[in-house]
Parts: C-alpha cells; sequence; structure tokens
C-alpha cells in the first residue's frame, strides 16, 4: 500500500509542482504595468498555496487583461483517505455500451415518450434531453439507434400523454417541468403518476426533470426518478438502461454489480470524486 | 466576394461527373421547390407583415403580426396569403396602420374576408406598396454594407469567424467588440437554446437566454450599430451573423435585412434533422427565406458539419457534399449567387483514424474544388476535442493548416476547451494565436500543395464525390422526402408529417397573392425598381 498522503508530481516524487493559467484584469503595457500584473500573479499563486511560483509566460490581451501561465510548488497534501466518492445508483455508459445493452435485454428499440405537462410550454429541457442537438456538446437520446423518441412537446394534457404512451408502447415516459407558479410541477407529476397508475398494470418507467424538483423525492411524487438542474442526456440514457436493460443475468431493480468491480473507464470517470479538505 | 474561381485543380476530378452530381440534385430538389411554390406557411405570411412595417407585441409580448395573422386564419383562412384579406380590411376599416388593425383582429373586432373585383385590386396595390417600402429598406441596407466596406476595407480571406452569446445583448456587446479588435472577422451571436421552435420572434432588447441570446430585431439593431463604430476604429468591416432557422426562418430573415446583417444559418435540413421541425414547413420556409437573403446581399451558412458530429465523419463524409449540393440548388433557385453560398462543412474525422489528417485535406480540398467560387464555411473539431486541452490546441492548429492549405473562406476558430465551457477570454486570445501563427507561417503552403496523381488523397476525393454522386442518384429515385425520412442524413428519420410545425403549412388557394415574393421574384405587375 502506498502512502495515504500525497502531492502533486512534476519530476520528482513530493515535489509538489503544478501548472496553472489564469487571467487578470490588469493591463500588460508599460514595463511598470507588466511588473505589477506579474506581482499580481505572484501573489495568487502564492494564495493558491503555489509557494514558490514562477511566472512562466504573461501576455497581454487588449489594453485591460493578462494571461498568465505560472509553475509552482504547492504547499498542499492530499489525504486518500479522506478522499469520499459518491457512486450513482447507476453506471454512466458509452453510447455503443448503451445500444448494446438495448438490444442484448430488449431485442428491440426502447421507446421513451416525452412531455413537458401541464401549461409549461419550455421545452428547453426536454429538448436538450431528446433532440439529437442535445446539450452542453453532449448528443440527446434521439441519437441512440436503439431509442425510439417520441417527443410530444409542449402543454401536453396528463390523459394525452397516458394514451399515447399506450398507443406507443412506451417503456419510459420523460416530463420536463420548467416555469410553473405555485409548486405546480409538484401537482403536475402526482397527477400524472396518478394517472398512469389508474390505467392498470404495467405502467412505464416514469421519470420527470427540471431545475426545481428535488431529486430524493421520486417515491413522495409517486415516479421512478428525478433529474435535477444540469443533468445530461448520457445520464439519462444510462439510468433508462440501467432499469429497463438490465446485463444478462443482472436484476433491473438492484444496482449493477458489474460497475462495482470492473475498472470500467467510462463509468470510474463518472464517479463524483470529492476532495476530503486539505492539510 | 470572390469575383471569379481562383481555385486551383488539384484532384483531376472528372468534369462529367460533377456535372452528373449537379444534374441529380436538381432532379431530387426540383420536386421540393415545386412543394414551396404551391404552399405557405404562418411564417411565410408574418414575414409579409414584418416587410410591410409591423412591428411591436401585444402585453403578453405576443408579436403583432402573429396576432394578426393568426386572426386572419380563423376567419378568412391563408389559403390566399395575409396580404389580400389584411389590406382589405385595412382600407375598409379606414386603420391609420397595421398595428391599429391587428390590436383590433385580436380582439376580435375584424371579420376579413378575400375581396373580388376592384376591393381586391385595391388589395393588391395597397399591400404591395407597403412590402415595397420594406424591400427598398432591404435595398437601402445593402447598399450602407457596400459603403461601409468601401469606407473601411474588406478583410482578406480566410475570414475569421468568432461567437459570442452570453444571454445578455448589453453583455454580448462589448464581447463582440473585443473579440474583433482580437482578429474577429466576423461576429456570430448564438441564440438561446430552443428558440429555434419558438413560433413568434420575441421583441426588443433581451437580457436572458438559455445558453445564448435570442435574435430580435432590436438585438440585431444594437449588434450591427456597435460593430460599425468598431468596423470604423479598425478600418476594417467586421460582419454579423445570427440564424435563420427553426419555425421563424423567413421572419428572422427578414428582420435580418432589415438591420443589415451579414451571414445567416441557414440551412436546407438542419431544422428537420437536428431540431425534429416538419420537412416541408422547412423547405417552404427556406425558399422565402433565401429569397430575401438573396435580395440583402447576405451570405448564407448552410449546417453540414453537424452531420458529421452524429455520423461518422469518415463514414458520413458523402453526405456532406450531398447537402452542399442540395444547399447550392436550392439556395440558386431562390437567387443567391456563388459568393452568398457559404457552404459548410469540418475537421471532424476521430484522431486515431490512421492518416486521418490526409482524408480531412481530401474533403475539404474536394469541397473547395466542387464549389470554387462560394465563401465555404470550415468548422473546426468538436467532436474529438475531449477536455484534454493541450491535445485539443494542437488539432485546431492541424485544423488551421488543413484550411489555410485548402483556400477555405470563413475559419471558424476552434477553442482548445471546446465542450467544457464557453471560452474564456484566453482561450478565445490562444486560438487567436494559433490561427495567426498558421497562417504566417504556412498560409501560401497551398500554392505548393499539388497531391500526386494516384496519390492518397486523390483517390480519396474521388470516392467521396462517387459516393455521393450515387446517393443522389437513390435520393432522386426514391425522393428528398423519403430518404429524410429513413435516416440519410445524421442518421435521424424525420417522417415528412412529423415534427413541429406543420400545422403552419397551407396549400395555396387559386388567386394566393404574396406581394413580397412577387417583387422578390421579379413579377411584381407593378413593376421592379432595383
Amino acid at each position: 500500500m502506498t502512502s495515504q498522503i500525497i502531492r502533486p508530481y512534476g519530476d520528482t516524487t513530493g515535489d509538489g509542482r503544478v501548472q496553472v493559467s489564469f487571467t487578470l484584469p490588469v493591463p500588460f503595457g508599460t514595463l511598470a504595468e507588466r511588473a505589477r500584473a506579474e506581482g499580481a500573479a505572484l501573489q495568487l499563486a502564492a494564495k493558491m498555496g503555489l509557494e514558490p511560483a514562477m511566472v512562466v509566460h504573461a501576455k497581454g490581451m487588449g489594453p485591460d487583461f493578462t494571461f498568465c501561465i505560472v509553475y509552482g510548488r504547492v504547499s498542499h497534501l492530499v489525504d486518500l483517505s479522506q478522499v469520499t466518492v459518491t457512486e450513482r445508483e447507476f453506471p454512466m455508459l458509452s453510447s455503443p455500451e448503451i445500444n448494446r445493452r438495448i438490444r442484448g435485454a430488449l431485442g428491440r428499440k426502447l421507446v421513451v415518450v416525452g412531455a413537458c405537462i401541464g401549461t409549461d410550454a419550455h421545452t428547453v429541457g426536454i429538448d436538450a434531453i431528446l433532440n439529437v442537438k442535445g446539450h452542453a456538446g453532449e448528443k440527446g437520446l434521439e441519437y441512440y439507434r436503439e431509442m425510439r423518441i417520441v417527443n410530444l412537446g409542449a402543454q401536453v394534457d396528463v390523459a394525452d400523454l397516458v394514451a399515447r404512451s399506450r398507443a406507443e408502447r412506451a417503456d419510459a415516459v420523460l416530463v420536463s417541468q420548467v416555469v410553473t407558479q405555485r409548486d405546480a410541477h409538484l401537482s403536475n407529476a402526482r397527477e400524472m403518476a396518478a394517472a398512469f397508475g389508474a390505467a392498470g398494470p404495467g405502467r412505464p418507467l416514469l421519470v420527470v426533470g427540471g431545475p426545481r424538483f428535488d431529486p430524493s423525492a421520486a417515491a413522495a411524487l409517486g415516479v421512478d426518478k428525478i433529474f435535477g438542474k444540469g443533468t445530461s442526456p448520457g445520464e439519462v440514457a444510462s439510468y433508462l438502461v440501467h432499469a429497463l436493460a438490465p446485463e444478462r443475468g443482472g436484476s433491473a431493480a438492484a444496482p449493477d454489480p458489474v460497475s462495482a468491480d470492473v475498472p470500467d473507464p467510462v463509468s470510474a470517470a463518472a464517479h463524483r470524486v470529492t476532495a476530503g479538505g486539505t492539510a | 466576394m470572390d469575383a471569379g474561381s481562383t481555385v486551383t485543380a488539384r484532384l483531376g476530378l472528372d468534369p462529367a461527373i460533377v456535372g452528373q452530381a449537379r444534374a441529380l440534385a436538381r432532379r431530387a430538389g426540383q420536386p421540393i421547390v415545386e412543394l414551396a411554390r404551391t404552399h405557405t406557411t404562418v411564417s411565410v405570411e408574418r414575414a409579409v407583415l414584418r416587410l410591410a412595417g409591423l412591428d411591436g407585441a401585444d402585453d403578453d409580448g405576443m408579436p403583432w403580426v402573429n396576432r394578426l395573422a393568426d386572426a386572419v386564419r380563423e376567419t378568412a383562412g391563408l389559403e390566399h396569403g395575409v396580404a389580400l384579406p389584411a389590406w382589405d380590411a385595412l382600407l375598409a376599416g379606414d386603420y391609420p396602420d397595421l398595428a391599429a388593425l391587428a390590436r383590433d383582429a385580436a380582439a376580435g373586432k375584424v371579420k376579413f374576408r378575400i375581396p373580388d373585383g376592384g376591393d381586391l385590386d385595391k388589395a393588391r396595390a395597397a399591400a404591395t406598396h407597403a412590402v415595397r417600402g420594406g424591400i427598398a429598406t432591404i435595398d437601402t441596407r445593402r447598399a450602407q454594407r457596400d459603403a461601409m466596406i468601401r469606407e473601411t476595407s474588406e478583410p482578406p480571406k480566410p475570414w475569421i469567424y468568432l461567437i459570442v452569446a452570453t444571454g445578455d445583448i448589453y453583455e454580448d456587446i462589448p464581447q463582440a467588440q473585443a473579440a474583433a479588435i482580437q482578429g474577429a472577422d466576423i461576429i456570430a451571436v448564438i441564440r438561446s437554446t430552443g428558440q429555434s421552435l419558438l413560433d413568434y420572434v420575441p421583441e426588443g432588447a433581451t437580457r436572458e437566454g438559455y445558453a445564448g441570446t435570442y435574435a430580435t430585431r432590436e438585438n440585431f439593431r444594437l449588434m450591427r450599430a456597435a460593430l460599425d463604430e468598431t468596423s470604423r476604429e479598425l478600418g476594417r468591416y467586421v460582419r454579423l451573423t445570427n440564424y435563420a432557422s427553426g419555425l421563424c426562418m423567413p421572419e428572422i430573415a427578414s428582420l435580418a435585412g432589415l438591420e443589415r446583417l451579414d451571414m445567416m444559418l441557414n440551412d436546407c435540413m438542419y431544422g428537420i434533422i437536428f431540431r425534429d421541425i416538419n420537412p416541408r414547413r422547412t423547405f417552404i420556409d427556406q425558399r422565402f427565406s433565401r429569397q430575401v437573403h438573396a435580395r440583402a446581399g447576405i451570405i448564407i451558412n448552410t449546417g453540414e458539419d453537424n452531420y458529421l458530429t452524429t455520423a461518422d465523419a469518415v463514414d458520413a463524409a458523402h453526405t456532406v457534399i450531398v447537402s452542399q449540393l442540395l444547399n447550392e440548388y436550392f439556395g440558386k433557385e431562390a437567387g443567391l449567387s456563388d459568393g452568398q453560398l457559404g457552404l459548410g462543412h469540418a475537421f471532424e474525422i476521430n484522431p486515431e483514424v490512421p492518416d486521418s489528417f490526409l482524408l480531412e485535406l481530401a474533403h475539404a480540398q474536394l469541397v473547395r474544388e466542387l464549389f470554387p467560387d462560394a465563401p465555404l464555411k470550415y468548422m473546426p473539431p468538436t467532436k474529438h476535442m475531449t477536455g484534454n486541452v493541450f491535445a485539443g490546441y494542437l488539432l485546431d492548429a492541424f485544423f488551421n493548416l488543413c484550411g489555410m492549405m485548402t483556400g477555405q473562406s470563413i475559419l471558424l476558430v476552434g477553442m482548445m476547451t471546446e465542450g467544457i465551457h464557453t471560452p474564456f477570454l484566453s482561450d478565445r486570445d490562444l486560438a487567436l494565436e494559433n490561427v495567426r501563427y498558421v497562417r504566417d507561417a504556412a498560409g501560401r503552403l497551398g500554392d505548393s500543395f499539388m497531391p500526386a496523381p494516384g496519390s492518397f488523397i486523390e483517390q480519396r476525393a474521388k470516392e467521396v464525390l462517387g459516393e455521393a454522386v450515387e446517393l443522389l442518384g437513390r435520393i432522386g429515385d426514391e425522393g428528398l422526402l423519403t430518404a429524410i425520412a429513413a435516416g440519410t442524413f445524421g442518421i435521424t428519420r424525420r417522417p415528412p408529417d412529423g415534427g413541429r410545425g406543420l400545422d403552419g403549412v397551407i396549400s395555396q388557394a387559386d388567386g394566393y397573392f404574396n406581394p413580397a415574393t412577387e417583387i422578390l421574384e421579379g413579377t411584381s405587375p407593378e413593376g421592379e425598381r432595383r
């Protein structure tokens, strides 16, 4: 077992050397201005724990800004025993893996029906998740060859949503609520869950999303999963596969056992790593 | 703008095959043009009202053009166009202007009808006169652009294209001016996510958007005025770009012409494939919007680069060529000149593919030779920018090199932080340093670049052209709408009756009248004055 206390590695164990770059809102014109800008960069570096530090490059960008590249030695220590890793209940999968899992588990396309319900006319959320265009450089669910997406758009009636989901034989229903008044997003979600419940057994997986939802309140609303602000299409796709297209031999309800012991680089990168304080 | 072709032929392309490709694109496109000629849309009709000077919105922010067009549709229908019933009511009710009519119409106080006899002639003449006013403004704006370029200067190609997108027009303006000072020749203001799906154009200056700034007439005006100021300071004309796409494509095109935008993103299939907008709606809206762009001297940018963000850039290379040929056919049919066809393509091949740079060179040179007079827009890598900013910087340098060697006209500047965040000031500065280095070091490399006959590059270019010809033949056989429904482009399947906005498509009745189209097509009986 290696030491639990580590430092960054430049070219020698324990040298603590790192590189950072940043921009300061100061001019870099005259000699005096340049000296002041570099001094400011060193002061920031010292406050960031880089000491000694060296401004290896500084450059004026327009009349008002200076770009700096700094190398230095951090005084901080990392205590590996204090690192906590928060795991999702499901692993993040790549798009080929998602397609493969659906083919393997369902042998047909996974059908997703999406909508904004109630009076909400803001389809920005559901479109970011469903449209090929996607969001923040990640393609939406339409991009996945093994999914069939039916995007009903805005202001969809709950009864229509239930009927259409049945007609399309939806595996999952995604509902987005972006702009609502007086907690209508909560009552809308409950109403939808109740309507699907009343429509009989074998209801689709119910997923709601939006900036005002509490992700831990799924059970209270009667839905299967809530996604909050900043959710990516890949997260939703990975969840759908986890819930609906389990690995052969796995079960839909249990957390995927594969991810726990196989160091799959995709799911490893998806774990949220939080630093447990500095020394 | 390019005057005559200066492109050196390097690939030994067979002119007969190139001619065949164009003929097949025409065959595939003609039925779509026929569809566009015989239909209209709510947005085309609203664009007519905008060109006639109707601006502003009701208290809920719904534009008066929407309120008036909706009211006409409810009582008289839009099968004859909005102009006849609207100007008939305007004259009959003795309204001072369209805004007054729109207010009454929105309150349900106006009963519209299709006039006949003398009333028909009067409505026609009045509508034509009003729309001619808007077209005259567009002509004036075009002349102003020419004058501004004479007063400042035309930057050399490739033009450097940079993006701003804060959501707040008053934050965008200083960023755009700073980008121009840093070296940008073209500023694009990214639109708020989802604006393409709004069936109205928001009004006024806006300070909030999702990952972009709303395209509004006032935002256009503010940004163009700011860039005029900067152009004068720099002695170099800085162009402004926005998006004529989505459900309001014809209206945005009209507003762009009225406020002297210089380039507009305007693809024939982007909205269909990536935004799930109904194919018919898109093609009808597109033809009108391109007629306006043609008149306004606006360069369109097409969106073929997007196909390569979903499909594989090697396997789908020929779909880019096919789409470019279709965009060229549709564009020219609508009146655009070669110099207005900013056909798009991209550097998106996986860098782990062997010979990836040779493949990029082959594709980029093929596009350059197929469209020698078009101001091609070349897009940087996005799909294979992994977050390793150092490797990304290198990839961007190769993109710049490929662009220089193959004489691309518009270079969208690649950011090493692509996909991580909207660019920092320093990201942009480093990106421009990259472009400058490559331009100064290798800007004339194209003069000495001649792939050997039978070389990998030449063979690859011919292979892609061959695949494009084959696909165009298939599209012509089965029909473009069927091909789109089958997922030919960007791997997404879009049936002709699916997607948003189909309810806004209207079949023209006998006697359909659109004064804007008549003026733009030069068939206005009152005479063409340009």
